[in-house]
C-alpha cells in the first residue's frame, strides 16, 4: 500500500492505444457508436478520425489510482471526471495525479489525462480506501 | 428552441445482467489490467472474492443497457448529432463477480439549459441478486445548439 500524503503525485499511468484499440473496447464494452471504429463515418460528422471512447480513458484513470492500491478492485470508491478534448488512437495518453485530501485511510486524487497538451479529462476526482 | 423537461424524474424499466468470467477478462485486457483476481477464479477466491471479480470501470457494461433507453426515449428529447458525454461519476459499494445477476434501474435526474446548451443528467443504480448495493452512475450529456 501506498503512503500517501497531501500534494505528493501518482506515478504515472501511460499507455498508447495502437490503431485498433477502439474496436476491441467497443467489443468489450457493448459502445460501437461508429465515431469511435469507422474512420469515414467520424470525418462526416467533423471528426478528425476516430476517436476514443471517453469511458475507456476513464477506465485508465481508475486503473492508475487502484494501482496504488496494488489494482485492488475494492479500493476505488468513487470516480468523477469530465470529459473534455477527445483522445485519438496512436497517441500516448499520460495519466497523473496529485493527492487533494487524506482522511483516514480516505484519500481523494485528483486526475487528469492528456495527450501531450490535449487534456481529454480533467477535474477527474478519484476517492480511494486504502 | 429551448430544451423539454417534462422527463425529469422518469424512470425506465430495470434491465438485468448476468456477470460472466470470460466478459470480465476480455474489459480487463482492453484496459490493460494484469490483476489474476480479474482472470483466475482461484486467484480472485484467495483474495477474498467469490468468484473472478470486475474491474470497477466495468460498471459501464451492465449500466450502459440500463440508461441507454432513457438517453434515446423521445420524450427526454436529445438531439444525437450535436450530443457528447460531457461527465461520468460512480460510486462503487460490493464489487461485481462472475455469477451474479445486476439488476440496473436509470432515471432522469434533471434537465437544464445554459448558453445555448442542454444538460442532461442520468442517474443509474445497481444492486446484485443479494439486493447488495453495487454502483451508482451519474450520467452527463450535454447537447449543442438546443
Amino acid at each position: 500500500m501506498a503512503d500517501l500524503n497531501v500534494g505528493d503525485a501518482i506515478p504515472d499511468l501511460k499507455v498508447t492505444p495502437d490503431k485498433y484499440l477502439t474496436h476491441r473496447y467497443a467489443g468489450a464494452s457493448g459502445d460501437f457508436n461508429p465515431i469511435h471504429i469507422d474512420p469515414e463515418f467520424a470525418k462526416a460528422v467533423g471528426l478528425p478520425g476516430t476517436i476514443l471512447h471517453g469511458l475507456y480513458m476513464m477506465g485508465l484513470v481508475a486503473r492508475a489510482n487502484a494501482a496504488l492500491a496494488d489494482g485492488d478492485p475494492r479500493a476505488l470508491k468513487r470516480l468523477s471526471v469530465q470529459f473534455r478534448g477527445m483522445g485519438a488512437p496512436e497517441t500516448e495518453i499520460v495519466v497523473s495525479g496529485t493527492v487533494k485530501s487524506v482522511d483516514g485511510d480516505r484519500v481523494v486524487i485528483d486526475t487528469v489525462a492528456a495527450q501531450g497538451d490535449n487534456l481529454t479529462i480533467r477535474n477527474a476526482e478519484a476517492e480511494i480506501q486504502l | 428552441m429551448s430544451v423539454k423537461k417534462e422527463a425529469i424524474g422518469k424512470e425506465w424499466p430495470a434491465t438485468k445482467y448476468e456477470v460472466g468470467k470470460e466478459k470480465i477478462g476480455e474489459y480487463a485486457r482492453v484496459l490493460g489490467i494484469e490483476n489474476p483476481v480479474h482472470f483466475d477464479r482461484e486467484a480472485a477466491k484467495a483474495a477474498g472474492f467469490r468468484d473472478v471479480v470486475a474491474p470497477p470501470m466495468f460498471a459501464v457494461v451492465y449500466s450502459s443497457p440500463a440508461v441507454g433507453p432513457a438517453m434515446f426515449d423521445s420524450e427526454v428529447g436529445m438531439n444525437f448529432a450535436a450530443m457528447v458525454h460531457g461527465g461520468q461519476e460512480f460510486e462503487w459499494d460490493e464489487p461485481a463477480c462472475s455469477g451474479d445477476e445486476i439488476t440496473t434501474t436509470a432515471k432522469c435526474l434533471a434537465i437544464s439549459e445554459k448558453d445555448g446548451k442542454g444538460f442532461y443528467i442520468f442517474e443509474t443504480n445497481a444492486v446484485n441478486q443479494n439486493g447488495d448495493q453495487v454502483v451508482k452512475g451519474t450520467w452527463t450529456c450535454i447537447v449543442r445548439g438546443v
